[in-house]
């Protein structure tokens, strides 16, 4: 196959995946019976302001989390500082929906907590301020807790393959060690930052759990109404579509700011970071500031639904649990390495022929981070369910043989599903490692006689190991904490920890879904622990002694 | 490299595991659920045991499995959709997606406004939307039907739950068919100007800020509260110790009331089966189960209901034929959006 013969099986690839965005996407052309004049004239405004105060808190709130923490457990020392290098990601293993139980759980109005305060100090209801945790304000906190360590990931990998000459020469510059960071580590690092914040506002707008949890009227809330409560597929359809479009203008913008720049550093030395060791109150400030993160988004919500889970032990039964606990880790296993192999040759493929086909066809697949579970999950019953009956039409017409339904309501559709969902987190990432390797790499190892395949394996395979991993590993977690897609495409008698925990939270027996809910947690820390060190691992020469 | 190789292989080796499904069996019954696998997975497995016919189960949203079902058409393996409120019922109706069952069992043992006309869609369950209310700060003779809940002298003290919420969509949709729309949006309107928050949480959420004193009435299905008295949590069983249910229009139409129902699909593969389930779902046993469990009322005349329920004395259900329902949800929806009840 020559060169072009495999850039098309890859755009065919591409598009393959993009047809359940596709899908959605077309039926924006059908008429909704006045559905969407309706829209228009109540809610449409009221979801579209929503949706930007949330995106732009959650935005805000997770670079205040991420950053400084990252440049913080990177460039200085300080007590516990190498314990929170890791522990700074273990929020990611904390679904969105089950930290907004837990604290709905702990702070509203008939929580223990103000339960507590009424308690001590005699006081009735409306007698004192309490913030309300069932707010945007409430939402964007849930939300931001849980998503910063994409920021705090990606923008740590920046700091650590920055070039100590650049901070070096900033310093003989005489410039201090704030500067620094916001003059030299931050702007330099500004590509990894944007892409974790996509990240997060991607999901931040597909988030349904939690918005619908708190009762905050957002796009994707406003997609569910319309579609369930009126009936109208095409009236939510077209509601997507205009989700889409927010989702196009980040991508757009994303890649815009990292394409006008090439990132790579041009030196070849590498040594150990300089580390400042911060003493007095920058070291109580410094350690304050990466602990906040990792108590609230960490700590606390175990803490309180490990209680829970103690509480309600005696409901366990062990034997269905750990058929749960198998299913969830062979699901979220299976996708994360067949997404880790599609993310490589997709990205690689893009990074040999960078032409505007291909980077139409990979910006289409990655709206399929941006687009709710159940949104996805539609799209792919649309394209199978068609598929399957059409061959089983055919199947009869030909040979008089029924083939039913081969594909739908099988795992094969679930882990599709998840395959269009979280790809793009997969070649984001291997793409941003990918994009630190100088092209010159590739013209030495071409001069040496070596194939476009042999440079992958011998040369940027060995170069990218820290974000392959990274790539297959947050896959993994991601598919571990999915809900929607699962709870509608699954076969029959499948359950996994997600839907366990769903339908216990969904009953309103917060305490009876701990146990599932804090195995979720359990089984997604050891995969976030291996990216982390993974990632301090991944600095050329970071074992190197100066 | 060969790490590569051999983690491709252990890949395909594990996905074929993954893909192969079990071979049919010979008896068997397909269920999409609407109703969470722990309230209705012990009562398929008593009728499993009972008659050797395997029941295979997938529970999600019922708008979501009947999208599945729309979708899958003619080869969907799909026997019976089973849902908790009559609104998926009637849409699935209209949607083609049901056939008519034809049993005598069925027609005898389920009162006429719980079951559609034609036969193809069956209650199984009763629940019934009632007005909670703070035992300390309220005088019940002050309640009396949902129209007064509009009454100024409830100003910021209602709780309820969010319309998106298929409970209060149904309630709505049966006001609207008793009143007309025009009035039931004016009720709307009123009732939202006494909320005392804006709609959040579920409905043991509500009960919850009744029994704090953040409001002095909310409106939810009577199964919740039942729940709430007999939770292990002994934090839920005392806030169930500070209210206590009213039956609203009793003077009237009687109670709102909605079902848990259960449809046989257009192309049910396993039609005997799934009769011999559903003739099963309003047996004594699963009549009295659903009764035990999940504080609902069986939807039989004559089965015993829980002792929580019991207590709670007797009570006129508004008869309103549940099916005259139909077109009206998506209106309901609308006027709610409207009168700004989130």
């Amino acid at each position: 196959m020559g060169k072009h013969g495999s850039l098309l099986a890859v755009i065919v690839l591409c598009l393959l995946l993009s047809v359940p965005v596709l899908t959605v996407f077309s039926s924006v052309f059908n008429s909704s019976d006045g559905v969407w004049q309706h829209l228009v004239d109540t809610l449409l405004w009221s979801y579209i302001v929503q949706s930007l105060q949330l995106m732009l808190g959650v935005g805000v709130m997770v670079l205040v989390l991420g950053v400084a923490p990252a440049w913080l457990v990177t460039m200085t020392r300080f007590p516990g500082s190498r314990w929170l290098e890791w522990a700074l990601v273990l929020p990611l293993a904390m679904p969105a929906y089950i930290i907004a139980y837990t604290y709905t759980g702990m702070l509203d109005v008939a929580g223990p907590v103000q339960g507590f305060i009424r308690d001590t100090f005699d006081l009735r209801f409306g007698d004192y301020w309490f913030p309300q945790i069932r707010s945007t304000g409430g939402a964007i906190t849930m939300l931001s807790l849980v998503l910063y360590p994409y920021v705090y990931l990606l923008s740590r990998m920046a700091f650590l393959e920055q070039s100590v000459c650049v901070l070096e020469v900033s310093r003989t510059l005489g410039s201090s060690p704030w500067h620094a960071f916001t003059r030299m580590a931050v702007p330099l690092a500004r590509p990894a930052i944007i892409a974790g914040l996509a990240l997060v506002l991607m999901e931040t707008l597909a988030d349904y759990g939690t918005v619908q949890y708190f009762g905050i009227s957002t796009f994707t809330a406003g997609i569910f109404r319309t579609w369930f409560g009126m009936g109208s597929a095409t009236a939510a359809a077209q509601l997507s579509a205009v989700l889409m479009l927010f989702i196009l203008v980040l991508v757009i913008a994303e890649q815009w700011s990292r394409n006008r720049a090439r990132y790579h550093h041009t030196s070849t030395r590498y040594s150990r970071l300089p580390q400042l060791r911060l003493k007095g109150w920058k070291m109580v400030g410094a350690l304050l500031y990466c602990l906040i993160p990792v108590l609230f988004g960490f700590v606390v919500p175990v803490l309180q639904l490990a209680w829970w889970a103690w509480d309600t032990r005696a409901l366990v039964d062990f034997s269905a649990f750990s058929q749960l606990v198998f299913n969830s880790l062979r699901l979220a296993f299976t996708a994360a390495l067949i997404a880790l192999m599609l993310g490589m040759l997709i990205t690689y493929a893009k990074r040999l022929q960078p032409g505007l086909p291909m980077r139409t066809a990979t910006r289409v697949l990655g709206l399929g981070y941006a687009v709710p579970g159940t949104v996805i999950a539609v799209g792919v019953l649309i394209p199978f369910a068609w598929l399957d009956n059409s061959l089983d039409a055919w199947m009869r017409a030909q040979f008089d043989i029924a083939t039913g339904l081969l594909m739908s309501g099988t795992l094969i559709a679930v882990v599709f599903a998840y395959i269009v969902r979280f790809l793009p987190v997969a070649m984001n990432t291997v793409e941003a490692g990918l994009g630190k390797i100088k092209p010159s790499m590739d013209d030495a190892g071409r001069s040496m006689g070596l194939g476009s395949w042999q440079i992958l394996r011998r040369i940027h395979i060995p170069m990218l190991k820290g974000s392959l991993l990274t790539a297959a590993l947050l896959v993994f977690v991601d598919v571990l904490k999915e809900l929607p897609a699962t709870l509608i495409l699954r076969p029959f008698n499948f359950n996994t920890l997600a839907i366990r925990t769903y339908e216990l939270a969904n009953q309103e027996r917060l305490t009876e879904a701990a146990a599932s809910a804090l195995m979720i947690v359990i089984a997604g820390i050891i995969p976030v622990m291996i990216i982390s060190l993974s990632i301090s691992a991944s600095r050329p020469g970071h074992d190197k002694r100066t | 490299m060969k790490k590569l190789l051999l983690s491709m292989f252990a890949v395909s080796a594990l996905s074929a595991g993954l893909f192969v499904s079990a071979a049919a069996q010979a008896a068997e019954v397909n269920v999409y659920s609407g109703r969470e696998e722990n309230l209705i997975k012990p009562l398929l497995d008593r009728f499993s045991a009972a008659t050797g016919v395997t029941v295979n189960l997938i529970t999600a949203g019922a708008d979501e499995l009947t999208t599945r079902l729309e979708l899958e058409g003619a080869n969907s393996p799909a026997d019976l959709l089973l849902t908790v409120d009559v609104g998926r019922l009637l849409r699935a109706k209209e949607m083609g997606l049901l056939q008519a069952v034809d049993s005598d069992v069925l027609e005898s043992q389920i009162p006429a406004q719980y079951r559609d006309s034609e036969g193809q869609w069956f209650g199984v369950s009763l629940r019934a939307r009632v007005v909670v209310y703070d035992k300390e700060c309220v005088d019940p003779a002050q309640l009396s039907t949902y129209e007064d809940l509009v009454d100024p002298k409830w100003r910021g003290q209602i709780c309820v739950r969010s319309s998106s919420n298929i409970y209060n969509q149904s309630m709505t949709a049966a006001m609207i068919s008793h009143h007309g729309v025009e009035a039931t949006e004016q009720w709307a309107r009123g009732l939202v100007a006494n909320f005392a928050r804006d709609p959040q949480g579920g409905d043991r959420d509500q009960i919850a800020a009744v029994a704090i004193g953040q409001c002095q009435l909310a409106i939810v299905n009577n199964y919740y509260l039942a729940g709430m008295m007999n939770a292990t949590n002994e934090e839920q069983r005392e806030q169930a110790s500070k209210v206590a249910v009213f039956w609203p229009n009793q003077a009237d139409r009687g109670a709102h009331i909605n079902i848990s129902g259960v449809g046989l699909t257009a192309h049910a593969p396993n039609r005997a089966e799934a009769v011999q389930l559903l003739e099963y779902l309003v047996s004594d046993e699963a009549q009295t189960w659903y009764a035990e469990t999940n504080n609902e009322f069986p939807v039989r005349p004559g089965v015993p209901v829980s002792a929580t329920l019991q207590a709670w004395g007797e009570f006129k259900a508004d008869e309103l034929a549940l099916e005259q329902l139909g077109t009206h949800n998506a209106e309901s929806v609308r006027l709610m959006d409207r009168a700004g009840w989130r």
